[in-house]
């Protein structure tokens, strides 16, 4: 236990990680701010300007159709070639219905709680998750690098012991950030809500998706920044985290989808990663073949579809920190400390 | 007396496909009793990190056997790891801490007192110091801060690593007295270092290792012993009797080496005898001096590491024990 508290000071105390969750919670607040910011909530005045601007918008439609036919009619009687400007028939050169322009369009943006708000969770689990990632690797990379961890070691000799500690002291610390930040993250969308938006038809069911999408992203969070933490571990170094990262990013998903698309696969965002930590938020990413057409009965085309969902992606993730951890712990047991 | 650190037999053996195969240790014995200070003493690449880092748990040794405090290691290096304080090479530690914090989290990592931080930050002299980053220290500052890191358990066994690394003389001075206090106190202390006039003032024996086998070892004044070569200077009270003295001395078996003002001679057992003969032809002896064989000269011979003037020796080009040309080694074999 006493390991554990010391790795939560060392953790606590280093500047990197002071700096870096900062910097996340930062970006965190300004998001809230802008979105705070960007949207307004709608009353009387702002659905009578959207009714006004809509006629607006209604009435130059139905000039402009006017102008347009009669300039066919004139075109038309003076037999001039109009290089298939207008229809044979200028009577079809009319106004949309009225109530095609809906007032709708003309309202500002407005933060609707219910169905905005699990969105705004993949930020917040991206965001933290790269907070992880880095301060992970940091936190056991530095150690390696600088020689902290041999010296650790001639203290505590039993190495799965100390590198398992440093990992649930790092985790523990994770948490302790995320879950308050979840917290005043929801409590911020609310206020953002109440105040530029709507937060009416709240139901029980509805809390209970969103709590379970923010348990998601807490997940995320944690795996990625033991994924961070095992990879400057099995490397010895920070530099081998972020440049695996880097590489696997550049490389194994830029390039692979440049390379998927030139060879013209289907399905080929189901080969990169972000797809599955999209469908780990979303429960479901759907991908669409444009390729292939599914006729409808009204005679439309439909693309084909693929479901990636969030079991699929919790198979891929969990096979991946087994590897990674496995590796790293291997190598500490194993690895001569030099 | 017992012995606090015992290792027999110790290989360590590191392969490459490019480098092919090297023997950093190859059958390395080592013994220390209780209450010393050992020096630990061999050329760069030698084996000595080595030995300390696969007695420590840090290096996985390929075979022999180890002990420590009368435990066999690394397999009971948990429990004595509390009673053994060590630093390995050159210090290390976080940058962007301070003294204090760095010797803070290690004594909670090792359920050590915090009182005890302040304790060895006096005794290595940063105490007014240990406010500040370790990245501001010199070489000196961190040496003392790895030497209090060692000291923090109060441990049973000391073992330092080159501790006079970068110390100035004044440092060097307050070091040395550090290591007899300690040893007074009943800690027993294994010291690495090149210097070796400080380990012939500190140490009570020595073991010195070359390619990763052990050359010699013993109480310092008896590896002294082994290795003196009976050398004695001899002056006249007239310089111009020195031919005959040599021819003296040349008739009784002595090899002698003339100078101008004196004569070397070598092979001397009893230097009364040399007085007694010369005497005999009146002859008379103003000065007649032993040669101490100092501790550098015996690790140059045992290690075969003194330069050869037009020569650059290479790292690994040292004395194997039982290979060509290997002098008389100060004992051998297992607790001896």
């Amino acid at each position: 236990m006493s390991l554990f508290r010391t790795e939560l000071r060392r953790l606590t105390k280093r500047r990197f990680t002071r700096y870096m969750t900062l910097l996340g919670l930062l970006v965190l607040v300004a998001i809230v701010v802008g979105v705070f910011f960007t949207n307004q909530k709608i009353g009387a005045d702002q659905l009578a300007r959207a009714e006004r601007q809509a006629d607006q918008q209604y009435q130059e439609q139905v000039r402009w159709s006017e102008q347009e036919r009669a300039a066919c009619e004139q075109a038309k009687a003076a037999g001039t070639a109009t290089d298939g400007r207008y229809p044979d028939d200028c009577s079809v050169i009319s106004p949309p219905p009225r109530e095609e322009i809906q007032a709708e369009w003309f309202l500002p943006s407005t933060f609707d709680f219910k169905k905005t708000f699990d969105e705004t969770l993949i930020p917040f689990a991206a965001i933290l998750a790269l907070v992880g990632f880095v301060v992970g690797a940091s936190f056991v990379g530095a150690e390696w690098s600088t020689g902290g961890m041999m010296n650790l070691l001639l203290w505590r000799p039993k190495r799965l012991t100390v590198l398992l500690t440093k990992l649930a002291a790092l985790l523990t610390g994770m948490l302790a950030v995320t879950l308050p930040a979840a917290v005043v993250w929801f409590a911020g969308f609310w206020v953002v809500a109440s105040f530029r938006g709507s937060t009416d038809k709240m139901t029980s069911g509805t809390w209970q998706s969103f709590v379970l999408t923010g348990v998601r992203g807490v997940v995320l969070v944690l795996v990625l920044t033991t994924i961070g933490f095992a990879l400057a571990s099995l490397g010895r170094h920070t530099a081998m985290a972020l440049g695996g990262v880097v590489a696997v990013m550049v490389v194994g998903q830029f390039g692979l989808g440049i390379l998927l698309a030139m060879a013209s696969v289907r399905w080929a965002e189901a080969w990169l990663l972000p797809t599955y930590a999209l469908a780990w938020m979303t429960k479901t990413v759907t991908l669409q073949d444009f390729q292939s057409c599914n006729a409808t009965y009204y005679g439309s085309c439909e693309p084909a579809t693929l479901d990636i969902t969030w079991q699929q992606s919790s198979l891929i993730f969990s096979v991946g920190l087994v590897v990674i951890l496995g590796a790293a712990l291997w190598a500490m047991r194993r690895r001569d400390i030099s | 007396m017992p012995a606090v650190l015992e290792i027999e037999g110790l290989r360590k053996t590191y392969k490459s496909r490019r480098r092919g195969t090297r023997n950093a240790l190859d059958g390395f014995d080592m013994r220390v009793d209780a209450g010393q200070v050992h020096g630990f003493l061999g050329p760069n690449g030698s084996g000595k990190t080595t030995t300390l880092r696969t007695l420590l748990g840090l290096i996985r040794p390929d075979g022999g056997r180890m002990a420590l405090l009368g435990h066999e290691v690394p397999d009971a290096l948990p429990l004595v790891a509390g009673q053994v304080g060590a630093i390995v090479e050159s210090p290390q530690f976080f940058p962007h801490f301070t003294a204090r914090d760095t010797l803070s989290l290690l004594a909670g990592a090792g359920e050590v007192p915090a009182i005890r931080v302040d304790e060895v930050l006096e005794l290595v002299g940063l105490r007014d110091r240990s406010g500040e980053r370790v990245k501001t220290y010199s070489l000196g500052m961190k040496q003392r801060l790895a030497v209090a890191s060692a000291l923090l358990k109060n441990p049973k066994l000391l073992i330092l690593d080159e501790p006079a690394n970068g110390l100035d003389p004044g440092g060097i001075r307050e070091m040395r007295t550090l290591m007899r206090n300690l040893a007074e106190s009943g800690m027993t202390v294994v010291l690495s270092s090149h210097i070796l006039g400080e380990i012939q003032l500190i140490c009570d024996s020595v073991t010195i290792i070359s390619l990763g086998r052990r050359v010699a070892f013993g109480p310092v004044d008896e590896v002294l012993a082994q290795h003196s070569s009976g050398a004695v200077r001899v002056r006249l009270e007239a310089v111009s009797d020195l031919p005959a003295a040599t021819e003296a001395l040349t008739q009784a078996g002595i090899r002698v080496t003339g100078h101008p003002d004196h004569l070397m001679l070598a092979g001397v057992d009893k230097p009364a005898s040399v007085t007694r003969l010369l005497a005999e032809r009146n002859l008379y002896v103003s000065e007649l001096a032993p040669i101490a064989v100092d501790l550098e000269s015996v690790f140059l011979e045992l290690t075969a590491t003194a330069p050869v003037p037009g020569q650059h020796r290479q790292v690994d080009e040292s004395m194997k024990v039982g290979g060509t040309g290997q002098p008389g080694t100060a004992g051998g074999g297992w607790g001896a």
